[in-house]
């Protein structure tokens, strides 16, 4: 009888491989192999085929995106159970911003996603702006916009290549970085860092755009699609990249849901829901852009949903390049924005207001809010609580990766080892945003 | 800002400050729902226009269940649940939950309050992505979750102690991490500090203090403190 039931199973497995098109694992995977049939074998033939045995996934294996230490029972190729222990980045970012004024809180969120900085920034300014209850200038807002696009392709050319890195596909991620260096160089020109760039202010953004950056930008979006082609080229009819994601890690509308999926992930999983269309900051509802959307829900899907990312937001900075006009960039209110250097070496009222400035900050009135944007990974938001002094009494930071990463249980089970690679690389970590 | 209550004729609105007249609109009507309609719930109402109802946490669940399923709320997403500290008062902490509802474009906040001792109902039946956010506010704040069979700690390194969110628990922590060299492991630590913990009140005293130095009799006067002889 246990000789029939082996055959049986072994032709099973066979028989699966030769469906054409099966993505669906569990049906792959031997009976024998199920955790609840294993503890019965193992009592009625007193032989264990395949021992269940824990793997330390990380936290310095490359695929795990930073230092994610994911556990997983594995029974022998199949994940059985994923077990993610996060915290390894964990630098006390909440309770650190309890103890900095407004302004010196601001340069902690380039660190928390160090991947998409000035989208972090953003929702941080929201939040703080909604409490006080002041609005950036209009020239400000675009240049936020603009920035915030070009730091959605930033993060997304860095996912797409490094998930393409992790299948196996090496040429991506050289193309990209490229890519990504020009990118770098507009952030530099704007804040003088390529990756802290701590742009973003309370009321605005911290220096207008230097002459000639906004002809730059252009010409670099007119070349842009051109590199998303290529990109396509690469991957997106690629019959190894097919068989690494098409059915890979699917979640379905509801279960995205359940989970608090946001961004890319959600919408690869049939919502259509995106933060700068439904609920537009800034100058988000001034322009024109498509939301994709994909149904199937699994890597594959995630990806394309990204690619076609890129393209909304080229459109996006387009559109802002064309709409922005020459103005004051922040608040002009010396309670809140800081006066111009060289005022500052003359008059004594504007030395006093950047000195106020720079040690007390301004006072937040008493109040609560929580301000969500749309980062390139998807909703990040900021729950504040001002107490009405010069700090804030609470910032709670919820960080994008945090549910996407508690799915990888659900989303890996019954799947292979090699597809647990390709599910967290789609669903876009970064750890220090995820661990704070 | 946009008055909800008498809202001012559309075509002098932008389009945006629609939209947020319309939205609070929809937002005050679910509020006045929620606090006539429900005994339980303390308070519902528009703060800083956002949707925030307060309740007691032994009445959560019930008011969670009927915010995602009711065809009035569908608040199909929990996005987060975090907590505050305020030491000051008896019952310390705020548990905060972030919901949104991608059908009808609306976010609420549920509030309910907490000690150290009372545990808060998990929701995690209703969500289950509340499993790490709750693990979060239990490893950070020491809140309890009721029914939640994984509250371990999350964030903090293994073998931490204590609640480093509270208010009174320091910046610096109690303990450091360090590799020793000699021993060839990690080793925890004592925090020293080679200089004090600086805390730096900037604060104008023109605002912060009423009273300065050597004006104690003006302001005694001045606020009728003490009734002039």
């Amino acid at each position: 009888m246990t000789d029939d039931r082996t055959a049986a199973t072994a032709e099973a497995v066979q028989e699966s491989e030769i469906l054409p098109g099966a993505s669906v694992l569990d049906t792959d995977v031997p009976e024998s192999l199920m955790p609840e049939k294993v503890a019965e074998a193992t009592v009625e033939r007193r032989t264990v085929e395949i021992d269940s045995h824990a793997l330390n996934f990380g936290p310095q294996h490359p695929s795990a995106h930073g230092v994610l230490r994911l556990v997983l029972e594995m029974e022998g190729e199949v994940v059985a159970r994923a077990v993610p222990h996060i915290g390894l980045l964990h630098r006390g970012t909440e309770k650190l911003i309890e103890y900095k004024t407004y302004q010196k809180a601001l340069p902690y969120f380039d660190r928390l996603d160090y991947v998409s900085p000035m989208c972090e920034e953003h929702a941080f300014a929201l939040a703080t702006e909604k409490l006080l209850g002041i609005e950036p200038p209009e020239r400000g807002k675009w240049i936020r916009v603009i920035f915030a696009e070009i730091t959605r392709i930033l993060n997304h050319i860095l996912n797409l290549t490094a998930m393409g890195l992790d299948c196996g596909a090496v040429t991506p991620a050289l193309w990209g970085y490229e890519e990504r260096e020009k990118l770098m160089e507009f952030h530099e020109g704007v804040s003088g860092a390529r990756f802290h760039a701590n742009y973003f202010r309370v009321g605005g953004v911290s220096r207008d755009m230097p002459a000639g950056m906004e002809e730059k930008i252009a010409k670099w979006a007119e070349e842009f699609p051109a590199w998303i082609d290529d990109l396509e080229s690469l991957l997106t009819e690629n019959r190894i990249w097919k068989q690494r994601t098409v059915g890979i890690g699917v979640f379905t509308s509801e279960q995205a849901l359940a989970w608090g999926f946001s961004g890319p992930c959600l919408r690869g999983s049939g919502v259509p829901w995106d933060l700068r269309r439904s609920q537009p900051y800034d100058n988000y509802d001034k322009v024109q852009f498509n939301v994709p959307v994909a149904r199937h829900g699994d890597c594959y899907d995630r990806y394309l949903v990204r690619v076609a990312e890129m393209r909304e937001s080229v459109k996006i900075i387009r559109q802002g390049l064309e709409q922005i006009r020459p103005g004051p960039v922040k608040v002009q209110d010396p309670k809140f924005s800081p006066p111009p250097r060289a005022e500052m070496k003359r008059s004594m009222e504007a030395l006093i207001h950047h000195f106020k400035l720079y040690t007390e900050g301004y006072h937040v009135p008493p109040g609560a809010t929580y301000t969500a944007v749309e980062t390139p990974k998807g909703e990040f938001g900021v729950y504040l609580v001002a107490d009405g002094s010069n700090r804030p009494y609470r910032c709670k930071i919820r960080p994008t990766g945090f549910s996407h990463l508690q799915a990888i249980d659900e989303l890996s089970r019954r799947t292979m080892l090699a597809d647990t690679v390709a599910i967290i690389g789609s669903l876009d970590l970064v750890f220090g945003e995820v661990d704070r | 800002m946009a008055d909800p209550i008498t809202p001012s004729p559309e075509q002098a609105l932008t389009p945006a400050q629609l939209r947020a007249v319309r939205t609070q609109g929809g937002l005050g009507a679910l509020a006045f729902i929620l606090s006539t309609s429900l005994p339980e719930i303390y308070s519902a109402a528009l703060e800083g226009g956002e949707l925030v109802i307060r309740t007691h946490r032994d009445r959560l669940l019930p008011l969670m269940q009927m915010l995602r399923d009711d065809p009035r709320f569908k608040f199909e997403q929990l996005m987060d649940v975090c907590g505050v500290d305020f030491p000051q008062r008896p019952e310390r902490f705020d548990v905060v939950y972030n919901l949104l509802s991608v059908t009808k474009n609306l976010r609420a906040r549920v509030i309910v309050t907490a000690d150290e001792s009372r545990p808060v109902p998990s929701v995690h039946g209703l969500w289950p992505c509340a499993t790490w956010w709750e693990r979060e506010c239990f490893d950070l704040f020491g809140v309890l979750f009721s029914g939640q069979p994984d509250l371990r700690r999350i964030l903090t390194d293994y073998g931490f102690e204590g609640y480093p969110l509270r208010k009174d628990f320091p910046l610096t922590g109690y303990t450091e991490v360090r590799y020793d060299i000699e021993r060839r492991q990690i080793v925890h630590e004592p925090v020293t500090l080679k200089q004090d913990f600086r805390d730096f009140d900037f604060v104008s005293p023109w605002e912060g203090i009423l009273t300065l130095p050597g004006d104690e009799k003006a302001h005694e006067i001045r606020q009728i403190m003490k009734p002039l002889k």
